[in-house]
């Protein structure tokens, strides 16, 4: 029987190993094999200066951007995470709009805030801190639903037991909730680092003539310069970068792995009652309306104001064909809600049978899927669509059909379904699951009946994030040759490149139900996971 | 057809599925263009009619990203044609050999210039120029300048925005309309004003719309009056507003223009040559050049092909633009840019 079993796990781990292998390791090697094929004097680029200076800031700015935004976001999850308030759910739908908005889109406002008449009222246009800055907004999000589902998980009975044996606030904080936190800290670190070193738009819009990351290079050198073998060394070295980086995460995060006792979040959601707690509410909220909502309130107020005054036109012009697109907007946001649903349900079934395999497998198998499902994340946007270009053409042609974009899209969702739901799993105590099979349950059952219903929160925030993901994917999209029903992110883009009032006008309001329909999705898979609560 | 099928072609499955299956015409032919294609409702249908073979657009993002994908895939072609390649870009794929010659029936009535290889059909051209916001250039007190050397003079200091070369289209043409002008054996080469340009507080974006609708005062928000478009912006921006004003409230400066030429071309490797040729004497046919301008914003290549009244009303076309051979332009272009951004660094 446990030789059984041991195939059945295998036969299980193996669908996202091929799913991998296929759509993320063929175009990956084709890609690149067929750059340095062109007779890549590799040694010669990684030697030069400005390859050296550029790695190095694409380094930097990407820790340094982690760990501004953990700092600045902890607060926030703290706070969803333990209390209960109006509006909560609301709230924690719209914290997560700015990690779907795609940069071309909020570049524009963001560059009104940061200059000399924003809010801050220092010119940091085109300088490290703007990158930085947008780099917190765009990550925020990570940070503050990672955390705070963990957090809102966390049994309030230990740290109670802890101050009723005098522990003070600061000690509870430091040696029971901190590390229990750990995990999932650590957990959202990963992707905001990898999000901020694979940065491009940001880099590209916000940044100045001097720095530049990886990912800016390599497109540069694949799509303006043609010159491959350089963009392929540069890919190599991002690639390199990004599995070591990984590959120390997923040993962090193994060893940091305890089992502990879960809690319901009814249990745990306080409400504000002392000056203290209410300040620290007010606070956060006035954090998140600052840093998150203004520049998209920006976008709006533009998306509504009209050359007559305030007005809906811009809106009601989305229907109207446009010569800048083809076909009217309106199009563009069927398009892209339709392959959200679908990237979500591919990384929904490929996230979970991950999840389930690493924490199952040996630690060596383990460990290598965990960093093998991430990369990814970190890997360059047009190296993928191109790799997608030259070796997706058999057996069957998939590069103009329409499931590339929902392939491309759950590829990049998969990790956060993955990152959520592992260490929903490892804190799943080994003993229950023993229980379970002693008392005659077979491991599906487990899995079904007890694995599932305890990481279903996890699942929803994970497919929360991946159709978040799907509807504002911009860079893979965008180096697709894709049918001429373009996405909403594409639409906008395409729209902000032609001149024009009511162009411009029809892009912002394409941006604002971009926010809505994002924020709307993300809305109602809250609500159908606050349904199912009384479950456990 | 007029080729005997190559060596090449022979090899991919495409052609041998073409010769099993005789000379009958496809389903669909597939055009990779790139994201500024637009063509008005009906037009492309007259084709499909015409052949009773349905046209696949595919869009393949900025002009350079097409033609990359276009080069990537030449052993096993996305498309069958390619429209909407520039003369900054020709030259590599011309070298990549990613094109079937062809002669489309019209190419006598291009505008005399256009017509380089004869591996591409020249479709439109458009031209890159300094654009004017009237109302803010007034209030600052300054005159339309008259050449592009002007703009290197203080009273023009800190007006200007203009897109990084290296990674925007009309920055890129902008770039090498000061080379024609300020020659490198010049007493006054490029580099030199480019310098004076930066010491007079230029303003690079990484992009066109960052440029247009965040800094130049005629898009919006921008305050600076002078900006690098295109010759038919300000028509654009009279058409795409509500209500279209009178006049148009920006301007053209007419020297100092770099003239983009849009071709088409039939990629190696198609299995469906002759409904290609037929389809590129479409676009070189008045129906698709009479649409053009008012759905991609550009002149028709044809000279006998007749202007929506607000072309005529609103455009000018630039009397001298500069051009640089595309095999030039193929050979320098990165050391061009390279240089630049040093400069621009300062």
């Amino acid at each position: 029987m446990t030789g059984d079993r041991r195939w059945a796990r295998l036969a299980i781990a193996s669908i996202p190993v091929a799913f991998l292998a296929y759509f993320f390791a063929y175009p990956l090697v084709s890609i690149l094999t067929t750059g340095l094929s062109g007779g890549a004097d590799s040694l010669e680029i990684l030697s030069r200066q400005s390859t050296r200076s550029v790695a190095w800031f694409t380094l930097w700015q990407a820790a340094a951007s982690t760990i501004l935004t953990v700092i600045i976001a902890l607060p926030g999850a703290y706070l969803l995470g333990r209390y209960e308030f109006r509006g909560k759910r609301a709230l924690k739908a719209a914290v997560t709009v700015p990690f779907i908005m795609p940069t071309v889109v909020v570049g524009g406002a963001f560059l009104t805030l940061l200059g000399p008449s924003g809010p801050l009222g220092i010119d940091l246009r085109r300088t490290v801190w703007a990158i930085i800055i947008a780099h917190v907004f765009f990550n925020y999000a990570v940070v503050v639903r990672t955390v705070s589902s963990a957090w809102e998980r966390l049994d309030p009975q230990l740290s109670e037991a802890a101050t009723a044996l005098g522990a003070s606030h600061r000690a509870v904080l430091r040696y029971i909730t901190f590390p229990l936190l750990a995990p999932a800290i650590a957990s959202a670190a990963s992707i905001v680092f990898l999000f901020s070193f694979t940065s491009f738009g940001v880099v590209l819009i916000l940044g100045d003539l001097v720095h530049s990351t990886l990912e800016v290079e390599i497109w540069r050198q694949a799509t303006n310069l043609l010159n491959l073998p350089a963009a392929a060394t540069l890919a190599i070295v991002q690639l390199v970068a990004i599995t070591a980086v990984l590959a120390f995460y997923s040993r962090y995060q193994r060893s940091r792995a305890v089992a502990s006792r879960v809690a319901a979040v009814r249990k745990t959601a306080m409400n504000p009652v002392t000056t203290r707690q209410k300040l620290l509410v007010a606070g956060n909220l006035l954090l998140m309306a600052g840093l998150l909502l203004s520049p998209l309130a920006a976008i709006v107020i533009r998306a509504l104001s009209t050359e007559s005054g305030w007005g809906l036109s811009n809106f009601t012009n989305l229907v109207e064909p446009t010569s800048a697109l083809f076909v009217p907007a309106i199009e563009a946001i069927r398009n892209s809600v339709w392959i959200a649903i679908l990237a979500t349900a591919i990384a929904l079934a490929i996230g979970l049978v991950t999840a389930w395999s690493i924490d199952r497998a040996t630690t060596r198998f383990g460990q290598t899927l965990d960093v093998l499902i991430m990369l990814p994340l970190g890997t360059s946007a047009v190296t993928l669509g191109f790799g997608f270009l030259i070796a997706l053409d058999t057996p069957i042609d998939l590069r103009t059909s329409f499931w590339i974009l929902p392939i491309a899209h759950a590829l990049i969702a998969i990790p956060f379904v993955v990152r959520t739901t592992l260490p929903v799993l490892r804190t799943i105590d080994n003993r229950l699951r023993e229980a379970a099979a002693v008392l005659g349950a077979a491991p599906g059952r487990v899995f079904r009946e007890l694995d599932i219903p305890i990481a279903r929160r996890a699942l929803v925030v994970g497919s929360g994030f991946a159709f978040a993901v799907s509807m504002g994917e911009f860079g893979a999209t965008s180096f697709l040759a894709r049918p001429d029903t373009p996405t909403l992110p594409i639409a906008i883009f395409r729209l902000l490149t032609r001149p024009g009032a009511t162009t411009f006008g029809q892009a912002m309001a394409a941006a604002t139900v971009l926010m809505i329909v994002t924020a709307a999705g993300i809305f109602a898979v809250e609500r159908w996971r606050s349904d199912t609560e009384q479950e456990f | 057809m007029k080729r005997l099928p190559n060596a090449l072609a022979v090899a991919t499955l495409a052609v041998l599925a073409a010769a099993c299956g005789g000379a009958s015409a496809p389903d669909e032919i597939v055009l990779l263009t790139h994201d500024s294609f637009a063509v008005s409702d009906g037009v492309l249908e007259q084709w499909e009619a015409e052949t009773g073979i349905d046209v696949k657009v595919l869009q393949g993002g900025d002009a350079g990203t097409m033609v990359s994908q276009a080069v990537l895939t030449k052993d096993s072609p996305i498309a069958d044609v390619l429209y909407g390649i520039d003369n900054t870009f020709l030259s590599r794929a011309l070298d990549a050999g990613i094109f079937l010659e062809y002669r489309a029936e019209g190419i006598e009535q291009v505008e005399p210039g256009l017509d380089v290889d004869d591996r591409v059909t020249p479709i439109d051209f458009g031209d890159v120029c300094l654009n004017y916001d009237k109302a803010a250039l007034g209030d600052a007190g300054l005159a339309v300048p008259g050449s592009l050397r002007q703009l290197a003079e203080p009273q023009y200091a800190g007006q200007l925005v203009v897109e990084n070369p290296a990674t925007s289209s009309p920055g890129l043409a902008f770039l090498l309309a000061t080379i024609a002008e300020f020659p490198e054996d010049s007493a006054y080469p490029w580099q030199e004003f480019w310098a004076d340009l930066r010491d007079n507080d230029v303003l690079v974006t990484p992009d066109w719309s960052a440029a247009y609708y965040s800094e130049f005062a005629g898009g919006g928000v921008g305050n600076r009056p002078l900006v690098v478009s295109y010759a038919s912006s300000p028509l654009a921006g009279v058409i795409f507003a509500d209500p279209p004003p009178q006049v148009a409230p920006t301007g053209v400066v007419l020297p100092g223009c770099f003239r983009q030429v849009e071709y088409a071309g039939i990629l190696a490797g198609t299995d469906a040559e002759p409904w290609a040729q037929s389809f590129i004497d479409w676009m070189l046919s008045r129906s698709f050049q009479e649409d053009l301008p008012l759905n991609m914003f550009v002149f028709p290549a044809r000279t006998d092909a007749n202007l929506p009244p607000e072309f005529v009303e609103h455009t000018q076309i630039p009397p001298s633009p500069a051009s640089l051979d595309p095999s030039v332009i193929g050979d320098n272009r990165d050391q061009w840019i390279e240089e630049w951004t040093e400069i621009m660094r300062g």
